[in-house]
């Protein structure tokens, strides 16, 4: 393992341990919140994990509400109500949706790829809102959770599950790290890169195509396990394009260099809309909406720029730049293999930072 | 209105930075219960599709009563001012984006804002979602408007209450109406929005149907989506069955496009349009609503309000201030304000005049009964959580100005349209309405 890896996870413990003493001290509506916006966060991580290989998903709804729905269908009719087994159960079903329609949809690529991100979820909406039995677009309630055996109680209930969310955050974001850091991992930039050229170098575009799909399916699961334990109700709504609409503003606020700041700009965006709609219940989606455009138009490159890429970009060097204007050039020609070249001579640029 | 909606809009956007820098410090909110204050969050629709029909006049209607009983200005026993001498304080937030947003500002609202009781919720799903959130974090919350059974019926509750009657009785009402009236019902066709609202709606009226007219059969049954706003498709296939009765529990724009457009096809003269919830589009529609349609309010609301003095009050108070007759969502709103205002009151003289705990105001909800400007309220199902009212349903036609207004108006008993106690609508229904009270 890479030494920086290494140090990465070491951080990535530390900062855990922090967020769990910071629970103990927290107001309790705080810690529903950050519970919330976790659930979204590993969601969303899903998606850049997507992004770096060059593909968004706009459906992300679809492995999302899957995960809510198979757990909290077992919860509620087999009472089988362990947290941890519920948030497995949903990693896997999203994990098995992926194994099914990435291969399918792991062709396609842009505008295609989003779209049919978006069909899809919209069927399952559809059908979801049919099924009366279990209580079509009203949904139902889920029980609520307990952690190896232990019922909590009502005061502790909200901590428990905040711990649970931080562990398993900590837990998806080394992963990540990790996955992106791996030989498999690296090859999604290079696929975003130069398509054609990763398949000369003789590596299957397809499978690390579907690898990703995969492994965003799974996030997707989770979080749906996560929030659908945390709210006590699943509905269709959970697949809604405007649900995986959600999971993509998230990324785009966070940014691709940084894993930590998918879950920053998950909490940021739930305190935003909590507080507008508090204090502009009439007028809230404009303050929502002025928030993303102002974000996006003073850090066009999200909130994870404000700390992980001014620590690659601060060295400036001659060479840096000539790199730079020689890659704008390339890329104003339509050529793009000096430009894919220089990138790959610095593997760590443009990386995400947990 | 519309000057101040901008006003707030260009504040709303100066203010977002500082909002945001408010929030970067953490601001936790996290005030101290007042003592001569109660302190209550409402929920409704401020936009979507529901905000126009139901959330905003709701929250209008909800709004004058507050100001009137703060001023101490309600009839007798409504006469004390706000709750017991306690000022009303209301936190109004928006109920649109769904159940998860709902629940998650269902806990800010009794977490961070600490208000004493959430009265809300117009949308079924956000109710079912709400109801067991509201027990585990023992925040009182009355639910005022949705409408499915589910809520008290699949479930138990302490905290929770809804303070109307849910929506089987609407349309047990309509075929109710039918019969008394010796229509003569050989055929059925349905129009109803394909989500849990209208699959629940058509399912207890042709319950209802097969009861009141066994000989009766259904010949269309069409689900278009919620939204669809065309209903060229769905107008030309019932009206190629050419049922004797339609019967839509379509609401809002739904509803207005389903009437606009089935009426120059002469849908409204072919079949008896009965619509089960469909008074509020009548004050929008004004001229343009087809008469001799059998229409439900969901209530003894609006233009089938009884004319008691309470409603006259009420009527009033209310166009005097926005110049438009209440219809549902305001009169259901008052009901809930005002059962919640003799609850919290009763608690306050059982408490030695004190401000009540939740504890308190919900033990002396449970089970009680008050008069609503709709008739008398009694929560009587859900063990006690659950209320019943009595109810009218009508048939559109022209009044003497030319205007188009309900007449023809049957009461029913409330016991006569709702299931008894410990009995499930659907079941209760299929049952023949065993153990029904008519009069």
């Amino acid at each position: 393992m890479h030494g920086k890896t290494l140090k990465t996870l070491l951080g990535g413990a530390v900062l855990m341990a922090v967020l769990l003493l910071a629970g103990f001290a927290a107001p309790q509506w705080l810690l529903f919140t950050a519970t919330k916006a976790i659930g979204y966060g590993i969601v969303a991580l899903g998606i850049v994990v997507l992004m770096r290989g060059g593909v968004v998903s706009f459906g992300q709804g679809m492995v999302y509400c899957a995960g809510a729905y198979a757990a909290g269908l077992i919860a509620a009719n087999w009472g089988l109500t362990d947290a941890l087994v519920l948030l497995t159960i949903g990693g896997v079903t999203g994990i098995v949706i992926g194994a099914v329609v990435g291969p399918l949809i792991a062709r396609y690529r842009g505008i295609f790829f989003a779209m049919l991100t978006v069909a899809l979820s919209m069927v399952l909406y559809g059908v979801l809102v049919k099924m009366n039995q279990i209580g079509g677009s009203d949904g139902f309630n889920v029980p609520e959770p307990t952690f190896f055996g232990w019922p909590p109680d009502r005061d502790s209930a909200d901590l428990a599950l905040y711990c649970t969310a931080i562990v398993v955050a900590g837990v998806t974001a080394m992963l990540c790290r990790v996955y992106f850091d791996s030989m498999a991992g690296l090859m999604s930039r290079a696929v975003r890169e130069n398509e054609l050229r990763v398949e000369y170098l003789g590596t299957s575009v397809h499978r690390t195509m579907v690898l990703n799909f995969v492994v965003a399916a799974g996030f997707g699961g989770v979080g749906g396990a996560l929030n659908g334990m945390a709210l006590g109700h699943v509905d269709p709504l959970f697949s809604f394009w405007t649900t995986s609409g959600e999971f993509v503003f998230v990324a785009i606020l966070a940014g691709p260099y940084s894993v930590a700041a998918v879950f920053v700009a998950s909490i940021i965006l739930e305190l935003v809309r909590s507080f507008s709609n508090l204090y502009f219940p009439e007028t809230w989606q404009l303050v929502l909406g002025a928030f993303l455009l102002a974000v996006i138009l003073f850090l066009p490159e999200g909130i994870g720029s404000l700390w992980a890429k001014g620590r690659i970009i601060a060295p400036r060097t001659p060479r840096d730049d000539v790199t730079r204007s020689r890659a704008a050039e390339d890329r104003s020609t339509g050529g793009s293999r000096v430009a894919t070249a220089t990138r790959a001579a610095r593997p760590t640029a443009k990386e995400p930072q947990a | 209105m519309n000057t101040f909606k901008r006003e707030t809009s260009v504040r709303a956007v100066l203010a977002a930075g500082a909002a945001a820098a408010v929030m970067a410090v953490g601001a936790t909110g996290a005030l101290a219960q007042s003592e001569d204050t109660y302190k209550i969050g409402v929920v409704t629709f401020l936009s979507g599709q529901a905000a126009e029909s139901f959330g905003v006049p709701a929250w209008n209607g909800g709004k004058v009563l507050i100001e009137k009983l703060n001023a101490g200005e309600g009839p007798a026993p409504y006469d004390k001012k706000g709750f017991g001498g306690l000022t009303i304080e209301p936190v109004v937030i928006d109920e649109a984006g769904g159940a998860t947003k709902q629940v998650q500002e269902f806990r800010n609202l009794v977490q961070r804002e600490n208000v004493d009781a959430v009265v809300g919720y117009v949308s079924s799903g956000d109710c079912l979602a709400i109801a067991p959130v509201a027990d585990e974090l023992k925040a009182l919350t009355v639910l005022y408007d949705c409408g499915t059974p589910r809520v008290f019926e699949d479930g138990e509750y302490e905290y929770a209450f809804r303070t109307a009657a849910h929506a089987t009785m609407d349309n047990v009402a309509l075929a109710r109406y039918m019969k008394e009236k010796g229509m003569d019902v050989e055929t059925i066709g349905g129009i109803n929005q394909d989500y849990a609202w209208g699959h629940d709606s058509w399912r207890d009226f042709t319950a209802s149907m097969k009861q009141l007219y066994p000989e009766s059969e259904v010949v269309a049954e069409l689900f278009p989506a919620f939204g669809a706003g065309q209903y060229g498709t769905e107008i030309s296939a019932i009206m190629r069955e050419n049922p004797d009765v339609i019967h839509s529990s379509n609401w809002g724009g739904d509803l207005q496009a389903l009437i606009l457009q089935a009426m120059p096809r002469g849908m409204f003269q072919r079949s008896q349009v009965a619509l089960s919830a469909g008074d509020h589009v009548m004050p929008p529609l004004g001229e343009n609503m087809p008469q001799d349609v059998v229409i439900g309010a969901r209530g003894a609301y609006g233009y089938m309000a009884p004319d008691t003095p309470l409603n006259q009050w009420w009527q009033k108070i209310y166009m005097d201030e926005y110049d438009v007759i209440p219809v549902q969502a305001p009169y259901r709103m008052a009901q809930a304000i005002l059962g919640l205002k003799l609850a919290v009151e009763k608690a306050m003289e059982e408490n030695g005049g004190q401000k009540p705990t939740k504890e308190q105001v919900a033990a002396a909800l449970k089970g009680s009964s008050w008069e609503s400007p709709a008739g008398q309220i009694e929560m009587a199902l859900g063990n006690g959580h659950q209320a019943i009212q009595p109810t009218a349903i009508g048939r559109t036609m022209k009044n003497d100005e030319g205007k188009v207004v309900i007449g023809d108006i049957v009461r029913f008993n409330a016991r006569c349209v709702n299931p008894p106690e410990g009995k499930k609508s659907i079941e209760w229904i299929e049952s023949g309405f065993e153990g029904a009270q008519c009069d």
